[in-house]
């Protein structure tokens, strides 16, 4: 039976030729959108993750009220035995120390006074000891003079900023800021080299350096600012999160002092939850109209079809075909037609979608001013879900089409075929 | 009606005639500075001094001793903590550089780091920049009086002449007799309060009187605010003119 309907709609392109274009249309259209806002969702999340937020981040109390000012006198201290901890109660992340501070770069001239100053923001990671950093952080491919610390007393500076400064790798440079303690931090510096994330706020004035470096020059031993918590495989799992951060903060419910460690998800930190939930609805919004928009192109199409085939169908039923035969028949023919328009459109989606991913557009001169973790180039992203959500508008839009258009069938009076024939 | 008109009569001279001694009371609020500006500033200055910043986890001391010529030049050299130790400061006018001997560089304090904390305490190198001269830099005007620690005092508001100062408005309250402020308010010019500095242990010296302890409070920051406190002060005493020289950072 199914054979033959399919010969019937190969042999005969005028009934499914327009059905079939418009579902490849509708899939293709579909799958794209959704690598697209995928791509651009993951990218800002997984940006968000490694820079700023951690799938999960332990800060004091006191530091996560004002964090946007840097304040290391309300950094994390005995941070060695916490990361202990941590890795032992939750091995499926990886825990690591981080140090964020405001500094003033001051570059000096031959005589040792300044010739150029300007201000950066530091990020302190563990890059000499592990190499689990500088593939988080992305360094290798972000390097775009010089080349790695190989060394304390070595760092890398945003190529933006390193350009505004008038700076070469090698050259020596003195860093100010202010210690744990509130003290003066000072301290000189070789450049190892520059670097572009394609992220605008790290870009516009980052300074990378070793977290040993960090310590020393800030009087912070065996101190942080944040403690980091990244799922190994990099895939950012809310509800695993949420699980983790309640673990950790009931255990330490009873501890009411400001420098108490308490865990943030990503999901809470900068208004990220409410980015994921508009996300997530706005894609859910997306597909939804896409399957009412073809559900209504196919249910004109059905009925066009249907009125083209008003004749055909009018003989089968006139032959003595049964109504719910030819209803079902043409329910078959057009699971057909979606199943084959999904598979093309969901086809010609991906091989979009893999361009974009491997491409990307770029939109950093819309970011420029932003302070959001976007990176310059977005690009879409090929995810299970991908290879089959197409499928659902596909082929139940169709479905629903056919279905509506086809209850004309009942609605004819055998009595009166011949009738409607002789019109 | 014809009752009244009397008693009109003489509340109305009554009340002139009080007005008239009282405005012949209050001094102008220029004066009030100039007074103030005869305490505090003097031709030249030498300053031993310890600062006690109260941060939220930790209390610093922070030792020093200040070269002060005028209002535009001054020279510090910081004597404890170890850390801070060497560290040197020149302001020439409206310029300022400091000295690490842990990098060997002398640094011009400009721009971005103006507003940024000296050495963590409440004080921002801004301020440390302001020429103290109150009268060359503020319109004054009488307020009010109030008592501080028991003091009467003059509550006097002060304007900005200049677009260059750090804080567009003040609010001091003077020592009616001494005239030396007790307490100060600094706003930004959208009204916002800044700081606040409480002045106390006013003690006569060389015919002047002078603060020896002045406590600090950035309302924008943690922490429970800086005590200045003034070991010794020597007025007029003579400064070798290399000093003020940026040579003399690294020596």
């Amino acid at each position: 039976m199914i054979r033959f309907l399919i010969k019937g709609l190969v042999r005969d392109p005028s009934r499914s030729l327009f059905p079939f274009l418009i579902v490849t249309l509708g899939v293709m259209l579909t799958v794209f959108l959704h690598g697209w806002l995928g791509g651009v969702m993951h990218d800002f999340l997984d940006t968000s993750a490694r820079f700023s937020t951690g799938h999960v981040r332990v800060v004091t109390r006191a530091y996560a009220e004002r964090e946007d000012q840097f304040p290391n006198d309300l950094a994390l201290v005995d941070v060695g035995e916490l990361l202990r901890e941590l890795r032992q109660a939750e091995p499926e992340l990886e825990w690591v120390a981080r140090i964020r501070f405001a500094t003033l770069v001051d570059v000096p001239d031959e005589e040792g006074e300044t010739r150029a100053q300007g201000p950066a923001v530091g990020l302190a990671a563990d890059l000499l000891s592990s190499s689990n950093e500088l593939r988080t952080l992305n360094v290798p491919k972000a390097l775009v003079r010089g080349e790695v610390p190989r060394s304390g007393g070595y760092v890398l500076l945003s190529e933006d900023l390193a350009q505004r400064l008038g700076l070469a790798p090698g050259d020596r440079f003195t860093l100010i800021s202010s210690t744990m303690y509130g003290g003066m931090a000072i301290g000189n510096f070789v450049l190892a080299g520059t670097v572009r994330f394609g992220v605008g706020p790290v870009d516009r004035g980052a300074l990378l350096m070793d977290l040993a470096d960090a310590r020393q020059l800030l009087d912070m031993e065996d101190a942080a600012s944040e403690i980091f918590g990244l799922f190994r495989n990099r895939v950012y799992r809310d509800a695993q999160a949420v699980a983790v951060a309640e673990r950790f903060n009931r255990s330490r419910q009873s501890d009411n002092d400001d420098f108490a460690p308490v865990m943030l998800t990503l999901g809470q930190q900068q208004g990220l939850g409410e980015y994921l939930d508009y996300v997530e609805t706005f894609s859910g919004i997306m597909v939804f109209v896409f399957v009412m928009a073809m559900s209504l192109v196919l249910w004109n199409a059905g009925l066009l079809g249907g009125l083209r085939r008003h004749g055909e169908v009018g003989v089968r039923l006139a032959i003595g075909e049964d109504k719910g035969h030819v209803y079902r028949s043409m329910l078959a023919e057009s699971v057909c037609i979606g199943i084959a328009g999904s598979v093309t459109g969901t086809l010609l989606g991906l091989a979009i979608v893999y361009v974009l991913q491997v491409k990307g557009i770029d939109m950093g001169r819309f970011f420029k001013g932003s302070s959001l973790m976007i990176p310059g180039i977005v690009r879409a992203r090929i995810t299970p879900a991908t290879c089959y959500l197409g499928f659902i508008p596909g082929l139940f839009s169709t479905l629903l089409g056919t279905a509506l258009s086809g209850i004309r069938i009942y609605k004819r009076n055998t009595a009166q075929l011949f009738k409607e024939f002789e019109g | 009606m014809h009752k009244a008109a009397p008693c009109a009569g003489i509340a109305f001279v009554v009340f002139s005639l009080w007005s008239a001694w009282g405005s012949a009371q209050i001094p102008s609020g220029d004066w009030i500075l100039e007074k103030v500006d005869e305490n505090l500033s003097s031709t030249n200055q030498v300053i031993v001094s310890k600062m006690v910043i109260h941060g939220r986890r930790e209390t610093r001391t922070v030792e020093a001793k200040s070269w002060i010529q005028g209002t535009e030049r001054s020279f510090t050299e910081y004597l404890a903590p170890a850390r801070e130790k060497g560290t040197k400061m020149l302001k020439l006018g409206d310029k300022l550089w400091m000295y690490s001997p842990a990098t060997d560089r002398t640094i011009q304090i400009a721009g971005h780091m103006l507003r940024q904390s000296v050495m963590g305490s409440d004080l921002s190198y801004e301020d440390m920049l302001e020429d103290p001269k109150l009268s060359k830099l503020y319109r004054a005007e009488v307020i009010g009086n109030e008592k501080v620690d028991d003091r009467d005092c003059w509550v006097v508001a002060l304007t900005a002449t200049s677009e260059t100062v750090a804080y567009y408005s003040r609010k001091l309250w003077v020592d009616k007799e001494r005239f030396v402020p007790l307490r100060e308010e600094l706003f930004a010019r959208s009204g916002k309060l800044l700081k606040r500095v409480e002045l106390k242990e006013v003690r006569r010296i060389q015919g002047r009187w002078y603060p020896m302890r002045i406590w600090f409070k950035d309302m924008l920051k943690t922490g429970e605010g800086t005590e200045f406190v003034v070991e010794s002060v020597e007025f007029d005493q003579p400064i070798p003119e290399h000093l003020f020289s940026k040579a003399s950072l690294r020596r």
